[in-house]
């Protein structure tokens, strides 16, 4: 065996990043199109815990877990389906909406998937690119699973589609200006429960990989708040989905810094790497806002830049 | 005069009628909802009612969890005054707590009411002072409080994780990495002849206090000008920064105060059991109670009962625990979603005429 030593600090990261980057992906990329068109959605956290247990569940009824992948999705459109309907009634507040969501979607996973624990349902398989080499702590860091190269796919398409599709643009001038959209006769709520539907259904997926890869089993504890953070995510992302993906890859990395360190000795301190990601996005915040503008590129219609 | 009087009752009605309603639909939903898995909702029902209010056991059970979540809820709802949306009191609770530890560790040889005293201040310092500092980045920077306010929640975890597990960590403290104990008598113990921390007593006066401030003082006046419309009161000569800032600083405090009392009464030491979501939880109640610091307290002792009965379900009727946060989550989004009802019931309008 190769040793590796301070080596293995970057190795882990990277490996990290790949494995637990997955989930932040499609939470930021769901949450991406949600806000886009002008919405927010705090409530991806609940359905991210859904789309855990769902998939879980359909894994271990049906024996395919890409069936498991397809139920967390389609569990995750419901949910996203109701915030977005909710947030179309008048007063309703899509944050406070968000919150109940996030505690109706946690509390109905554990409450559905308490059948679940014990049972051993099978798991998605993992591409092993790191077959070339010889030492086992790149073969165990180059260890792909199919959705985090699924999500790649989709933050290319949805960046070529923001840019280039008639969907896009719909989705882009409903979140920027609700009077142009509606000037041009589209129905804003319409596409707005739409994106919001799509978002979860996203974020759906994002769980499955909680469930069926890492860690790859169903428990109350799976989530540590991934689905939260896709918001902040998104806004150190600019809201364009392929920098969500190096967004998530950087927040999945700083979250595996502190294992790698500790894997060389270093044991003190890695706790605040945990914060990183979120001191600097709020530092984009504050660098990039000032009292007479609101953040560079966010939708103009979402409820958190008035 | 007269017909003034009579739309106050209108609305007092229509804000009590409204979410009730709600509470009922939430309730009808989640019958059929188990009585589609073969249970019988009426059981259900009584043994959520015995496990939250029936007996003084029940009680003390529901009032303890009720504490925290008064606390929380009026860190959502003081900012809401000014117009601002904070989300993060989860942050304060931990630092609050945080902070309350400490005091109470290096203070441990003095006299315990000083030292309690100097807790409570302490957490309260620091939770204040936490979202504050949202505050100050919308005011003088422009930054979304909703969303600095999150981002905050996860550094002051973070924060938390680094103390309690490196530099401050109780070497003694094996399984669950805890800060050094407070000692014994320098806990807060409970309120006299009941089994329910100060924290209840404190909640109930934070809000009565807050009510005060806020519906009849000079100051809270300003307050809500600020909330409903910042331009006007920026013109009107109304210094917005500062009320903007104290409104954070006590909402802050009082989330502060709820990981302080949850340290200092409960605990005794800061540990992980305080990062239990009473901000996030605290959010819904704040919003149920339409940001009204009143209506703050019955609304979290609902909450606090359901949550006191889970127990219940589980050992009776053998329901997972979550059973009742499946219930709490249809409430919370039926009521939020009734808020659309509000001036739309031809009962509560007003005659035109």
């Amino acid at each position: 065996m190769v040793e590796l030593g301070w080596w293995g600090v970057p190795i882990g990261v990277v490996g990290g990043a790949i494995r637990v980057s997955t989930p932040f992906l499609f939470v930021s990329l769901g949450e991406c199109i949600t806000e886009r068109s002008g919405r927010i959605n705090l409530g991806l956290e609940g359905i991210l815990v859904m789309g855990a247990m769902s998939g879980y569940a359909a894994s271990y009824a049906s024996g395919n877990p890409w069936v498991g992948v397809l139920a967390a999705g389609g569990a995750g459109l419901l949910l996203g389906l109701l915030h977005g309907l909710a947030c179309n009634l008048p007063r309703v507040n899509d944050i406070a909406v968000g919150i109940g969501l996030m505690l109706f979607g946690t509390g109905l996973a554990f409450f559905l998937g308490k059948p679940y624990v014990q049972p051993k349902a099978p798991t998605l398989p993992a591409i092993p690119l790191g077959a070339w080499s010889g030492s086992p702590q790149i073969q165990a860091a180059l260890q792909v699973n199919p959705l985090f190269l699924i999500g790649l796919a989709l933050a290319l398409l949805l960046t070529w589609a923001f840019r280039n599709t008639r969907w896009g643009l719909v989705v882009r001038m409903v979140g920027d200006s609700s009077d142009a959209a509606r000037a041009m006769g589209y129905a804003v709520p319409r596409v707005r429960t739409l994106s919001t539907a799509l978002g979860g259904l996203l974020a759906g997926v994002g769980g499955s990989f909680l469930s069926l890869y890492y860690p790859g089993s169903w428990s109350e504890g799976l989530s540590s708040g991934q689905g939260l953070m896709a918001v902040a995510l998104v806004i150190f992302a600019r809201w364009n989905p392929i920098q969500c993906f190096y967004a998530a890859l950087l927040f999945g990395g700083a979250g595996a810094l502190g294992p790698a360190l500790q894997s060389v000795g270093v044991t003190s301190g890695y706790y605040l790497f945990n914060a990183a990601p979120y001191v600097v996005t709020l530092g984009i915040m504050i660098a990039t806002c000032s009292p007479r503008r609101t953040l560079a590129g966010a939708p103009g219609e979402l409820s958190i830049n008035r | 005069m007269a017909s003034d009087r009579s739309g106050q009752w209108r609305h007092a009605a229509e804000a009590l009628v409204i979410p009730v309603a709600a509470l009922a639909a939430a309730m009808i939903v989640f019958g059929i909802f188990m009585a589609a898995l073969g249970q019988n909702p009426l059981e259900i029902y009584t043994l959520i009612y015995k496990g939250a209010f029936a007996s003084a056991f029940s009680w003390q059970n529901t009032l303890s969890r009720a504490a925290p979540l008064i606390l929380t809820a009026l860190c959502v709802a003081l900012p809401a005054q000014a117009g601002l949306m904070v989300i993060g009191g989860e942050g304060s609770v931990v630092l609050g707590g945080l902070a309350a530890a400490i005091v109470g560790h290096l203070l441990s040889g003095a006299a315990p009411a000083g030292v309690k005293v100097a807790m409570i201040f302490g957490g309260m310092l620091v939770g204040g002072l936490w979202i504050a500092l949202a505050g100050a980045l919308r005011q003088y920077r422009g930054v979304n409080e909703t969303i600095s306010s999150l981002l905050l929640t996860y550094v002051a975890v973070a924060l938390f994780n680094h103390f309690v597990e490196g530099p401050l960590r109780d070497p003694s403290s094996l399984n669950k990495p805890s800060t050094a104990n407070i000692g014994d008598a320098n806990m807060l113990g409970n309120l006299p002849g009941l089994d329910i921390h100060w924290g209840l007593a404190f909640g109930v006066v934070f809000c009565l206090a807050m009510h005060v401030l806020v519906r009849y003082t000079t100051y809270g006046f300003a307050l809500r000008i600020v909330g409903g419309n910042p331009r006007a009161a920026r013109l009107a000569g109304l210094p917005v920064g500062a009320l903007v800032l104290t409104a954070c600083l006590l909402g802050g405090a009082a989330a502060g105060l709820a990981g302080a009392v949850e340290v200092a009464a409960v605990h005794g030491s800061a540990n992980a059991s305080l990062i239990a979501g009473y901000g996030y939880a605290g959010i819904l109640v704040a919003f149920i109670a339409r940001q009204n610091p009143i209506a703050i307290v019955p609304v979290a002792v609902l909450v606090g009962g359901l949550s006191a009965s889970g127990g219940m379900l589980q050992r009776r009727l053998d329901l997972p625990d979550a059973t009742v946060l499946v219930l709490q989550g249809i409430a919370f989004m039926l009521i939020l979603g009734s808020e659309a009802l509000y001036g739309r019931l031809k009962t509560f309008r007003a005659e035109t005429a």
